[in-house]
């Protein structure tokens, strides 16, 4: 096992892929001659040349569709987004074309192609900066959706997503590429799309998180297990298609959830999750589901406000002894 | 609202500030800013300056006091505006100077996501009738047969939830499977001496089971007519003035009937001298409980009585036998004798016979039975007879062929009547 960084996991992902098949390219601002925006791509450029590793002028939309386009063609692009934040100008890119153009063609044009990116908060970067955007990438039928919070499921699923032959939005977070972890040391590591992984097991209650949320998570499971409790931290990995089997047996077991997700709270992705979970486990809950998720505002600027805005370890922490009846 | 002053974070290594110097007074109109106090901090003296417009309402700080960053130094607001609440809730914390509002652990309650649900344990007698129970505590309700109106719910506004169920799943085998005995208190034995009459009973019956071979023959006798008989005859002789007639004087009444018919079993076997002694005459003994045994008063010539000859005369034995009336000669000399513990309920039992009988019949009680009539189940109503029987004196195609006429007769009252 090696320890990497998470911007060094995705780096290994992406060149392991480009030195296994030369159609794999990565387009997008500032990753070739600056090394990335957070040094993801550093040394990528060196290592395959200006026809690989491409920078871009600031225009999403447009790189966007060129990438489509050369996917259209054969190519399996990698398109970086500097944050997802930026990518609100790419839409119609990503959701009429990458998404349903497959669906609309009969089949005849398909997208092999990687949009990645951070996501999510950031700190005091103020409200445009600072958005969770996959509950809106996952409502589109046509994209799959996965967001990762270590550097080994980085490797594994983002080696899968550029494998796959469908487009896939692809999630990191800004906080968390220097955060380091052990990386499977496995050749060819792949990790498979829609498959949760339950980080701990317990039965007293599920609580479900992805990206930073599943540290929140982890964190409210360590307090928990100080009270004398065995909390099951799920990390659905895949947001969509979403792993409900692995959430369901989950579910099942301890009889209560709670969702964290950093997301506004309305029609997120703890929103769909809380839905199935009741549609498909009612008999099984001996508690309403909770969440804990970002305030309904715009993120704030001020330190104080952006860090009661997202979810703490402590809310998760509360939540989960509400679902438990402790409180 | 009034506007909190905190002390600002003026320079990256700034833990807290000196206030050297108020540039306004209480009362002075303030204009986001203004200069209203200098701090010195571990690197200069600063200005402080007001971000919102308003009046200075409160100096908090003092000349020379060290205040910790996010620590209250003034209030700002609307002339005249109450600062007390404020002021409270930096107090409450222990620290005045230590700012509460707005910090991420204590506004939990107030997150709109965390919807927070008071729990408060309480019985779950619902106030509008509907049982709150979660959707697991339902199914387990099921599951285990438990009527979730027995129990109490311990979640938010007495919900009943999983370990509600769990608790009462434990309790029930507890309780029910294995009967907890009671503490035996005051353990004592108290000693009777044995009554004359019960020693007699106690010989007479010892003496009869250890000698006399006991077999018995039982038949259930269709009473829907007697009992339609027994109502009419009742109702003629209230209206005569007569006594009540009971089934059990209808019984024996058959009896005296089939005895006569059946002289073999109205014998005595008497071991002694080599003899079975016949009786031409059929005297029925009646056993009657009392306060501390049982006696057999004697109805004499029993087949020749009407059935309310023997109630009339039943009914006067019986009322001296529990008064300790009766005379020993009343008690003697029976030829067949009855026992009747229908009235206690009993369907069937085996009596002892009574010395120097051959032959006892024990009356069971009267029953509502579904019955096989024409292929149909019908409601019905029935009687058990068990003949004991001496197998000294008597074989059992004798005793059987008595029961069967005993039997016909209660099944056809009316030839009892005659």
């Amino acid at each position: 096992m090696a320890e990497l960084q998470l911007r060094e996991a995705i780096r290994a992902a992406m060149v392991e892929e480009m030195d296994r098949d030369e159609d794999v390219f990565l387009m997008g601002e500032e990753v070739a001659e600056y090394n990335g925006a957070y040094k993801v791509s550093e040394g990528m450029r060196d290592r395959y040349g200006d026809r690989r590793v491409i920078d871009t002028p600031i225009s999403e939309n447009g790189f966007a569709g060129l990438g489509l386009g050369a996917a259209m063609d054969g190519l399996r692009p990698i398109i970086e987004f500097m944050t997802w934040n930026f990518a609100f100008v790419a839409m119609d890119q990503i959701i009429n074309n990458a998404a349903k153009i497959r669906y609309m063609s009969g089949g005849q044009f398909s997208f092999p192609i990687v949009f990645r990116g951070p996501n999510g908060a950031a700190g005091q970067l103020a409200a445009t900066h600072n958005t969770s955007v996959e509950a809106l990438y996952s409502c589109f039928p046509g994209l799959k959706v996965i967001s990762i919070s270590n550097p080994d499921d980085a490797k594994g699923l983002l080696k899968s997503a550029i494998r796959d032959d469908d487009p896939v939005v692809f999630l990191e977070s800004e906080f968390m590429y220097g955060m380091r972890g052990e990386v499977s040391d496995a050749e060819d590591y792949i990790i498979p799309i829609g498959k949760a992984r339950v980080a701990r097991e317990g039965d007293a209650v599920t609580i479900i998180g992805h990206n930073k949320s599943y540290w929140r998570a982890l964190e409210a499971a360590d307090m928990l297990k100080a009270d004398g409790y065995a909390a099951e931290v799920i990390d659905p990995r895949t947001i969509r298609p979403l792993d409900w089997e692995t959430v369901l047996a989950s579910v099942r077991k301890t009889n209560r959830c709670v969702i964290v997700d950093e997301s506004n709270p309305f029609a997120s992705v703890s929103s769909e999750i809380a839905f199935q979970i009741q549609a498909r486990a009612f008999d099984d809950l001996d508690a309403p589901l909770k969440r804990v998720t970002a305030k309904d505002t715009p993120a704030p600027y001020a330190k104080n406000l952006i860090e009661y805005y997202l979810p703490s370890a402590e809310d998760v922490y509360r939540a989960c002894r509400e679902v438990m009846y402790l409180d | 609202m009034p506007i909190a002053i905190d002390m600002p974070k003026m320079t990256d290594t700034m833990e807290e500030g000196v206030l050297r110097e108020w540039s306004v007074e209480e009362g002075d109109k303030i204009t986001a800013g203004d200069v209203i106090a200098q701090v010195e901090t571990d690197k200069a003296v600063m200005d402080v300056e007001a971000y919102d417009d308003g009046v200075l309402l409160k100096k908090i700080a003092k000349a020379g006091e060290p205040i910790p960053i996010g620590g209250l130094i003034a209030i700002l607001g609307d002339a005249g505006e109450d600062v007390s609440e404020m002021l409270a809730s930096y107090e409450s914390n222990g620290t005045a100077t230590k700012l509460v509002t707005g910090s991420p652990a204590e506004s939990v309650e107030a997150t709109p996501v965390i919807e927070k649900e008071t729990a408060s344990p309480s019985p779950s007698s619902p106030s509008n009738g509907r049982i709150k129970a979660s959707p697991l505590a339902k199914r387990m309700a099921v599951d285990h047969g438990l009527e979730l109106a027995n129990l109490v719910g311990s979640g938010p506004g007495g919900r009943i939830i999983k370990r509600d169920v769990q608790a009462e799943i434990v309790r029930i085998p507890a309780s029910g499977g294995t009967p907890s005995v009671p503490e035996p208190v005051d353990r004592t034995v108290e000693s009777v001496r044995i009554s004359q009459m019960r020693k007699v009973i106690a010989r007479r019956l010892s003496e009869s089971k250890f000698t006399s071979p006991h077999f018995y023959l039982s038949v259930d006798v269709d009473v829907a007519s007697l009992v339609a008989q027994r109502k009419a005859v009742n109702i003629y002789l209230e209206k005569t003035g007569g006594p009540k007639v009971s089934f059990n004087d209808f019984v024996t009444k058959a009896c005296a009937s089939a005895l006569v018919l059946h002289p073999d079993v109205n014998v005595t076997y008497a071991a002694q001298d080599g003899i079975i002694q016949r009786y031409n005459y059929v005297d029925i003994g009646i056993a009657v409980a009392i306060d501390d045994g049982l006696v057999t008063p004697v109805i004499r010539d029993a087949h020749v009585k009407s059935v309310v000859a023997i109630a009339e005369e039943i009914q006067s034995l019986a009322t001296r036998a529990r008064d300790k009336q009766l005379s020993p000669a009343e008690m003697e000399g029976s030829t067949f004798t009855t026992s009747n513990l229908g009235m206690y309920g009993i369907e069937s039992f085996t009596a002892i016979i009574n010395p120097p009988n051959a032959c006892i019949l024990a009356i069971g009680a009267i029953r509502d039975t579904p019955v096989v009539e024409n292929f149909t189940v019908v409601a019905g109503k029935r009687m058990k007879l068990t003949l004991s029987s001496d197998h000294r004196a008597v074989d059992g195609a004798v005793g059987a062929r008595f029961m069967a006429t005993v039997k016909e007769l209660l099944e056809n009252p009316a030839s009892l009547l005659l």
